[in-house]
């Protein structure tokens, strides 16, 4: 009978190496590496930006300075040094008047290794892009076709300039500068990101995306999205990201910001591959990422994440459910391998009346690693009938990982009716013999397996992207059983 | 078509199978009887090849080829089928994504295209009306909250999606009401043609009333230690494992 040996295992965890893991060679103008008030303002200089903004990352900068890393997560990393990055890295073949043609062949190359040829997407696929490649984003297809309907979908630079009016009236109003010590570090320094307005009774034809990569070594990527849903509008928008396979860990610190005004609903899912690091547990992404929603009167936010990349991540997508009858919703599938750790959660702020929300959180841990659900329901004083479902399932693979589960609830008022499942089952072998018996190979009953676990979440992503997704689980976790 | 010489097979360091042999030829139905603990499920499994029990010695031959080299889905493309007696639960993957998976795996492994989606939602429709399953049924997660009669009868739909050449149906009448084993056996009669062969693992006879076997098999402490026609059954039903214990043991 054939066994499943360590050297057969070891071949294949070498066929399975992260896919994403090319670095481009493209001449790149990055600062000087550490951070100072100088710094802050050389980012700022460098975008052009009007003397409010250099204010406003100044004021972050203060507060992070006085800030210390926040040690309550269930995760065990090596603390960056925040003097040895570099803040700010650009491809210097990018001039924003130039179009799509004009733009560094290399850079387009890449895109076709990442399997997102920009014109391919412009003409195949219902999908406006926006590219961020280390810190500046480099092409925003469909412009036109959204401007039509007033949506504005742009980087975060170019928005600042624009439509300073709209980015002064709403930028740190969900995630201020001081709230937590990623945040305060990405208020000072966010290099780029994107930025999108969708107008009064608009519904967004069309799926808006924003795709990251981290090219250049030793640098950061900060970037920043805002995203503002206007009264009675509809808009849904992802969020792809890799990086390159690097020895040094890299870090991530975003941070996310969607209003949803009232009646409006705001869709947003995130795949999130960055580089985990190898099978050893070197090098890696830190992904460090605050992500928050504000629902106004009968608004509705819903996030869906992807989690199969980065070394640790520390993310807790979250809504403040502020308007009476606000939905906020959160779907996540996280998969850690090897020595991946995952802290990973959200946060469901109910103020208004009869405000809902929906947690259902899918966690999968394979070889070393450590997966951790932790969320927080909380219902004010004032939110008469606020209602809560809260589901964790946690599938382990293997007899080395672990997988945690920290809910908090902190209830102020007695009309509130709040649900709470957990589950933890592993992949037995009987299932694996039971799927070899009827001609299914372990790889693939393994993939079976881990979709019909993860089926909930993946049926809320978008259709171009559940495939997407769906094989990206299969890539993660394969090699995983031995 | 299934030759087992000598087998001899453990788990865990402990011999189970103490020296099976076992002829099986196309077009013919075999049923293995013994008493608890006798080594009947352990059997199922090693034809199977599950991983966990060791073939000390002795060869399992399909077709004249040994199969001891080859992994359980490899035996399976081959055409070995096993219902299972405790089918596993795989939540959130429906019956039909399972079977199509599975089809699908076995034309791959053949070198054959995927089954084209017409053509299998034909196969799935007439299958499952004959083993009177409703569509609702198709659409629900495998095994999970199931009745011990509706995963059998899942079993044996398997089974008739898969085709096998080599059915082998472990404790199948368990669980089963007599509908439901009526059912069951129907299908199995239908299914049955000169080209393929069925084992039949059962305890008690009633299910042979309606899968009439031509040979007769007692499993006892690892070894065949009887052989017959449908007659050996009834007379087991009758008198009991006793009396062949008192034989071997002499």
């Amino acid at each position: 009978m054939s066994k499943y040996t360590e050297d057969d295992l070891r071949e294949e965890l070498k066929t399975k190496e992260y896919e994403y893991g090319f670095y481009t060679d493209i001449e790149s103008e990055t600062f000087p590496i550490g951070l100072n008030e100088d710094i802050v303002r050389a980012i700022s200089k460098k975008k052009e930006e009007p003397e409010w903004m250099t204010e406003w990352r100044l004021e972050a900068f203060k507060a992070w300075k006085e800030m210390t890393e926040p040690e309550w997560a269930n995760v065990h990393y090596k603390k960056p040094d925040f003097q040895a990055i570099a803040y700010y890295s650009a491809p210097v073949a990018i001039d924003p008047n130039k179009t799509l043609d004009d733009v560094d062949p290399d850079l387009l190359a890449m895109y076709k290794k990442l399997g997102i040829s920009v014109d391919e997407q412009k003409m195949m696929n219902n999908v406006a892009m926006d590219i961020v490649v280390d810190s500046v984003s480099v092409a925003t297809t469909f412009k036109k076709t959204l401007g039509e309907k007033g949506i504005i979908f742009m980087s975060i630079s170019e928005a600042i300039k624009e439509h300073p009016e709209l980015v002064k009236k709403y930028l740190g109003t969900v995630v201020p500068q001081k709230d937590n010590f990623y945040a305060a570090l990405n208020s000072a320094v966010f290099s780029d990101g994107s930025f999108c307005y969708i107008p009064k009774g608009v519904r967004c034809p069309m799926e808006l995306s924003t795709y990251f990569r981290i090219n250049q070594a030793g640098t950061g990527q900060f970037e920043r999205t805002l995203l503002i849903a206007d009264e009675g509008s509809y808009v849904s928008y992802l969020e792809g990201c890799t990086a390159p396979s690097r020895d040094e860990n890299q870090l991530h610190a975003a941070v996310v910001e969607l209003i949803a005004l009232d009646d409006a609903e705001i869709k947003y899912s995130t795949v999130q591959n960055w580089y985990p690091g190898n099978a050893e547990g070197k090098g890696g992404v830190y992904n460090f990422v605050t992500k928050r929603g504000l629902c106004e009167t009968n608004a509705k936010i819903s996030w869906t994440q992807v989690e199969t990349g980065s070394a640790v991540t520390w993310k807790y997508p979250s809504c403040i459910l502020k308007g009476d009858n606000s939905v906020g919703e959160f779907y996540s599938i996280a998969v850690t391998n090897n020595y991946q750790q995952a802290d990973t959660g959200t946060k469901m702020i109910h103020l208004g009346k009869n405000t809902k929300s929906t947690i259902i959180s899918k966690g999968i841990s394979a070889g070393k690693s450590q997966n951790s659900y932790r969320g927080l329901v909380q219902i004010s004083s004032r939110a008469d009938n606020a209602r809560n479902f809260s589901q964790c399932d946690s599938l382990l693979m293997g007899n080395e990982c672990g997988a945690h589960t920290f809910p908090y609830i902190e209830v102020k008022n007695k009309s509130a009716q709040i649900e709470h499942e957990a589950t933890t089952s592993k992949i037995g072998e009987d299932q694996i013999f039971y799927c070899n018996q009827r001609g299914i190979e372990t790889e693939k009953a393994i993939a079976l397996i881990v979709n019909g676990f993860s089926k909930e979440v993946l049926n809320k992503l978008p259709m171009e992207f559940a495939v997407e997704a769906q094989k990206l689980l299969e890539i993660s976790l394969e090699g995983s059983v031995g | 078509m299934l030759e087992i010489k000598d087998l001899h097979a453990s788990v865990d360091g402990k011999e189970i199978l103490r020296g099976i042999n076992l002829e099986v030829k196309a077009g013919e139905v075999h049923a293995i009887m013994g008493p608890n603990g006798s080594g009947k499920s352990t059997l199922a499994s090693v034809i199977a090849g599950k991983e966990e029990y060791e073939v000390e010695k002795g060869q399992i031959l399909l077709d004249g080829q040994d199969i001891e080299e080859l992994a359980a889905e490899e035996r399976a493309h081959k055409g070995v089928f096993l219902s299972f007696q405790y089918p596993v639960e795989i939540p959130g993957v429906s019956v039909t994504n399972f079977i199509k998976t599975a089809i699908n795996e076995t034309r791959k492994a053949k070198g054959l295209e995927d089954m084209p989606a017409k053509d299998m939602l034909k196969m799935i429709r007439e299958k499952a009306e004959l083993l009177e399953i409703d569509r609702k049924f198709l659409s629900r997660s495998l095994n999970e909250g199931f009745s011990g009669g509706e995963k059998k009868r899942n079993e044996i739909f398997q089974m008739a999606m898969l085709e096998p050449k080599l059915a082998i149906l472990d404790e199948t009448d368990s669980g089963l009401d007599i509908d439901a084993l009526r059912i069951v056996a129907n299908g199995v009669n239908k299914l049955k043609s000169k080209d393929n062969a069925v084992i039949v693992i059962t305890h008690y006879q009633r299910l042979l009333d309606h899968i009439v076997p031509d040979f007769v098999h007692v499993l006892y402490n690892g070894r065949i230690v009887k052989s017959g026609t449908k007659e050996l059954a009834h007379e087991l039903e009758e008198k009991g494992y006793d009396w062949i214990k008192e034989e071997v043991g002499a």
